[in-house]
């Protein structure tokens, strides 16, 4: 192994943003992420959009998977995108919902930067082959 | 140097939070461009106070950061914090999970919060670390604190990139046998009881200030020696943690302080402690002599990779590592023999350039 060799990992955060009050799917994703070799950092419960985009942006995170159950996605997840855009670190962050999402939602979501939406019942395997597939190349 | 690398140094030295953050990913993936880059920022450096807290898991360390983090800002300093975590060493994977306990801070761009992870990788942490000191110290930060879980010499190289080193001992973490041996406790400027609500603070505050005068009786280094000879303090002596003016003038004797991170409580007079460890080391000198001791220790370090890098080449040059077991295993040559080969036409081509 040569020493000169660059050591690239792939970093996320795993948001819950809000008053949503369940993160058992968040610890679930995160653990997944752990196991497939990736860098986790959660953020915790109840965080503000503000909180979220501190995050990502000082981590320089590779991938933003926010985790909503409450319904609150069509406020919460565009505060973030903005924020992201305000500190030039929208480009290269794939963001990620997962969560319950009306199928009618997951377009808008879409439109406005989010990868994909990670529906109930996704595979483990299925969430992790598209973050390596799609993480951005920098 | 290339113009992404000067841009990125402009943006950071200009106060922009990601090109900090950038810079902190290509020290830590060791980019190709990541040495000009730390080579730029290295004439920014030397403004901040760096002061490391470690200790064993669950002493409370992530909590008591972001209590200081928060009185420093209080008091109007900037703080930089770097968390570093371990890795699974059979995926490299990580659950970084600091940032979780800064929540005093969130929403405060003036406190930059990074975790790091040890990437299993064994002392190249150390040196990702304190290049990332550099680039929050370039950055402008007052105080930059590294926290890093003490479970092994590793953790141990990455604290003594700072000038204060803070040392958490939970009360009831074992008998006296364990204040005796080897390791993180030796590295301690400051000692913190952490969770000092709990039964047994006292006793282990006790045992720490006990473990520091014998420390000091014994000519450790740092007391001086005979200084104590003649009027030794009996073991056990309730003022053992008092220390006299004598002993500054000697060296530093660690001090003992009690926090209760939850609340706050202690917090000042952690900084306190802090504060007093830093001026002896700036009155003393020994300040200047721990940045030349840095330094050296950084040069060579550099050196060992680049000389290692270039052994690597050579050893990919005569067929590989394998190819060499091979022939050791088949009976043909020895390891000595091959690093004698390897090594003596460097030696030549240095030897003819003196």
């Amino acid at each position: 192994m040569s020493v000169d060799q660059t050591q690239r990992s792939i970093r996320c955060l795993v948001a819950k943003v809000g008053l949503d009050g369940h993160d058992r799917g968040a610890h679930v994703i995160a653990r997944a992420f752990r196991d497939a070799g990736f860098e986790v950092i959660y953020s915790g419960l109840h965080k503000a959009p503000e909180d979220i985009v501190q995050a990502a942006v000082q981590e320089d995170v590779d991938v933003l998977g926010i985790s909503i159950l409450s319904g609150a996605h069509n406020t919460l997840v565009p505060k973030v995108i903005e924020g992201l855009k305000e500190y030039d670190a929208f480009e290269d962050t794939l963001i990620l919902v997962g969560g319950v999402i009306p199928d009618e939602d997951k377009a808008d979501l879409k439109e406005m930067g989010v990868a994909e939406v990670f529906g109930p019942g996704t595979k483990m395997e299925e969430t992790i082959q598209f973050v390596r597939e799609n993480v951005p190349e920098r | 140097m290339s113009a992404d690398v000067r841009g990125l140094v402009d943006d950071l030295l200009d106060g922009h939070q990601r090109a900090l953050a950038r810079t902190i990913t290509k020290i830590e993936n060791r980019e190709p461009g990541y040495r000009d880059l730390v080579s730029a920022l290295y004439e920014h450096t030397g403004n901040a106070e760096v002061i490391g807290v470690t200790g064993s898991p669950g002493a409370g360390k992530s909590t008591l950061v972001d209590k200081l983090t928060e009185t420093y800002r209080d008091r109007g300093h900037t703080v930089g914090v770097i968390a570093v975590d371990p890795s699974s060493p059979y995926t490299g994977g990580a659950v970084l999970g600091d940032r979780i306990r800064m929540a005093s801070n969130v929403g405060d761009m003036d406190v930059f919060f990074r975790s790091m992870s040890a990437r299993g990788n064994l002392g190249g942490i150390s040196t990702a670390t304190a290049d990332a000191v550099k680039a929050l110290d370039a950055f402008g930060k007052d105080k930059i604190i590294v926290e890093t879980v003490g479970a092994g010499q590793n953790e141990i190289d990455i604290v003594r990139t700072a000038d204060t080193v803070a040392v958490l001992v939970p009360p009831g973490s074992g008998d006296e046998v364990q204040t005796l041996k080897a390791g993180i406790l030796e590295i301690g400027d400051v000692f913190v009881v952490n969770k000092a609500d709990l039964p047994g603070s006292d006793r282990t505050v006790q045992e720490l200030k006990e473990m520091i005068q014998l420390a000091g009786d014994t000519g450790s280094p740092a007391s001086g020696g005979g200084h104590h000879g003649p009027d030794q303090h009996a073991l056990g002596d309730a003022e053992a943690g008092a220390d006299d003016d004598e002993d500054d003038e000697a060296g530093w004797t660690p001090s003992v302080v009690e926090t209760v991170a939850t609340d706050a409580t202690g917090v000042d007079d952690l900084i306190d402690a802090l504060a007093a460890h830093r001026e002896y080391m700036s009155e003393s000198g020994r300040l200047d002599e721990k940045a030349r001791t840095r330094t050296a220790e950084e040069i060579r370090l550099l050196l060992r990779e680049d000389a290692s890098g270039l052994l690597e080449r050579e050893l990919d040059r005569r067929g590989g590592i394998d190819a060499l077991v091979e022939s050791v295993r088949a009976g043909e040559t020895d390891p000595y023999a091959i690093a004698d080969d390897v090594v003596a036409p460097i030696e030549d081509c240095l030897d003819e350039r003196r």
